[in-house]
């Protein structure tokens, strides 16, 4: 019999990471080991004698069941039942504690097994680094906190925290020492903090704290901040790519002001945007890692860059990754007079589409009309499946774009051509609830549900959808319109306009 | 019954810490609020059921016996048999966990006691801010990197 046992500090509130740590089915989403994961029998994953059947990232199955699990003490247990390495007779128990003098949080993940003699040591050695040390870390990095266990110096870039209030009254007992943030004299920066999710009242501007950039990272401060709905859903909590508190925001354009030390082919004064995770982007100034930086060239101003990248990237995975749109394939493209839809009535239609648009009035449709769209469907007067139909001669469109979700999803599907594709890659109305998939069997309809950053949180995979769409805007295939501009301290009225459909095409926040 | 709990992170090996706290006759060496000790009868400090005598350094005198003491767990239990907090049935634990990223040391201190109903949050103001996590602060401080 041997004994693991790892133990870590997370500088979160225990209810967060108990939050994450209690869903026995939630590993994949944060352990890097786990590729994929279901519970057995489709069982509520908190149920005792529950069983989860995941695959692993190199490509072992496993099942694993759980035991025991209490929210009271946050503690869970659970036994290996198959596995692809001789753990025999593993059982693992993880332990929350919190920490009263910090708000931290003390995690304890510990285990017995018998492994053959020969293996001890190589299998110890996988569960106390492969599983629980790269588990601490995976939710570490998570809950994008520092990390209090480690030394100051080999602590990784401390996630944006409120600055200290000043003027509080000192406390009688000395302040905690190596959980308290350092008291060095520390920049601060104006930026949009999301302390509770919520509505676009949420959304207030504060001064907080501005570390140094890490090594691999580069403060920009921006010149202007594009708004997107995926903000909206990190400010209430829909996607959780935001932790209150935090600052939302996923995409501007700016000037470095300051390089790492690991940086090179980055300048101060240089002209750069991004769109892509973490959030953070509604700030004056930022830190944010450089490898997924793009540079700026004098043809492309800051606020269509913060207008537009964001959507071209994602109009370009939408058109030619998600689905492949080819010459004569009629699209139908919801919002069409939305941020994103300008782009893909534009480029559909460059692509050699015919393009079907729906929007919610007659100025949006003339907006479209503009644009490009072959057709434009008025949906608040008009059946939209209807029309396509009519369009097409009873065809139906090939693929359709859907970013407003709840209010379209069933009329898309009866508007799709036989083997059609419906890529639903929003829910500005709300999120489409569940549906039966063998109804989809009636038109052999496929469809897709892409995420952001699946396919833009790596250089090699970002990279050509930036090319495209600045080749793209270049070649005057694509225009941009001149965004809409609010204050960065009116970020809840941009917000507010965005999600009451007031607005056409883009909104960007002006520092 | 009330229950109080506070716990910190001490810089330093549970080894080192528990050379610390396991003296049960060791306050004055550590809690700040600890003026002088003594073990009546002679007894080891270590041997269950010996009771420790102390005196505050705002004056008040307390009487605890040691209920456990584990080297194993890294843990002690006593309880109160003497003081002027108006508390009855008091038992406290003070334990100390290993955390291995970064050899460092989760101390845990809780209690649980019976007082009149009015007293309670005073009680429990005064047990966990004022008594346990000071002494924790100092703790992690006697060890401060």
């Amino acid at each position: 019999m041997v004994q693991v046992r790892q133990s870590t500090i997370i500088d979160a509130p225990i209810e967060e990471v108990w939050a994450i740590l209690r869903d026995f089915n939630g590993h994949d989403r944060w352990h890097p080991a786990i590729a994929s994961s279901e519970i057995d029998g489709g069982e509520p994953a908190d149920a005792v004698g529950a069983v989860r059947h995941f695959r692993l990232a190199g490509g072992g199955e496993l099942r694993e069941q759980l035991l025991a699990l209490s929210d009271k003490e946050r503690r869970l247990s659970y036994c290996l039942l198959e596995a692809p390495l001789p753990l025999m007779g593993y059982v693992a128990s993880i332990r929350l504690k919190p920490v009263t003098d910090g708000n931290a949080t003390f995690w304890e993940w510990r285990s017995e097994f018998h492994p053959p003699a020969h293996r001890r040591d190589e299998l110890v050695k996988l569960v106390a680094e492969d599983i629980y040390r790269a588990g601490f870390a995976a939710i570490r990095n998570l809950l994008g906190r520092r990390d209090a266990a480690m030394p100051a110096e080999a602590r990784p870039s401390p996630a944006i925290m409120p600055s200290r209030p000043t003027g509080v009254a000192p406390r009688s007992i000395p302040a905690p020492s190596i959980l308290a943030p350092p008291r060095d004299t520390r920049e601060t920066t104006r930026a949009i903090l999301v302390e509770r999710y919520g509505g676009p009242d949420v959304l207030e501007l504060k001064e907080i704290a501005l570390p140094p950039p890490a090594p691999s990272e580069v403060r920009i401060r921006h010149m202007a901040i594009g708004v997107n709905f995926i903000d909206v859903y990190c400010r209430t909590g829909f996607f959780d790519l935001l932790r209150p508190p935090g600052v939302p925001g996923m995409e501007a354009a700016g000037v470095i002001e300051a390089v790492g030390a690991a940086i090179s082919g980055l300048s101060v004064g240089d002209r750069v945007a991004y769109a892509c995770p973490p959030v953070g982007a509604y700030a004056e100034r930022r830190n944010m890692t450089a490898d997924l930086l793009v540079r700026l060239s004098d043809d492309i101003s800051d606020e269509v860059a913060a207008a537009s990248l964001l959507k071209g990237v994602a109009a370009s995975f939408l058109l030619h990754d998600v689905h492949a749109v080819r010459p004569g394939e009629v699209v139908l493209i919801h919002a069409a007079a939305g941020g994103i839809g300008q782009l893909l009535v534009q480029w559909a239609r460059h692509l050699g589409a015919t393009v079907i648009a729906t929007v919610s009035s007659d100025d949006k449709a003339r907006i479209v009309e503009r644009l490009g769209a072959h057709h434009v469907i008025v949906y608040s007067r008009e059946d939209f499946s209807e029309a396509v139909m009519r369009l097409t001669a009873g065809a139906g469109a090939n693929v359709i774009y859907d970013a407003v979700g709840v209010d379209t999803f069933a009329g898309s599907l009866a508007a799709l051509a036989t083997r059609g594709h419906l890529v639903s890659f929003g829910q500005a109305s709300g999120p489409v609830g569940t549906w039966d998939i063998d109804r989809l069997a009636s038109k052999s309809i496929t469809v897709s549900r892409p995420n952001y950053a699946h396919y833009t949180d790596t250089p090699e995979k970002l990279a050509p959808h930036v090319d495209r769409f600045f080749t793209a805007f270049r070649q005057r295939a694509v225009r941009i319109g001149q965004p809409a501009s609010y204050d960065l301290a009116k970020a809840a009225d941009a917000h507010r306009d965005l999600e009451t459909r007031k607005t056409s095409g883009a909104l960007v926040l002006l520092p | 019954m009330t229950k109080v709990y506070v716990s910190s992170v001490i810089p330093a090996p549970a080894a080192d810490v528990w050379k610390v706290v396991r003296d049960f006759n060791g306050l004055p060496d550590w809690a700040p609020f600890v003026a002088e000790s003594r073990i009546e009868q002679n007894a080891h400090a270590d041997r269950i059921g010996c009771i420790r005598s102390f005196t505050l350094k705002d004056g008040g005198r307390i009487r605890e016996r040691l209920l456990a003491l584990s080297d194993y767990d890294l843990s002690c239990s006593y309880a109160i048999l003497e003081s002027p907090m108006q508390v009855e049935n008091y038992v406290a634990t003070l334990s100390l966990t290993p955390i291995t990223d970064g050899n460092l040391t989760l101390a845990e201190w809780q209690a649980e006691f019976d007082c009149t109903p009015e007293r309670e949050a005073a009680l429990t103001q005064q047990i966990g801010s004022g008594v346990f996590q000071a002494a924790l602060t100092a703790l992690k401080q006697r060890f401060g990197r």
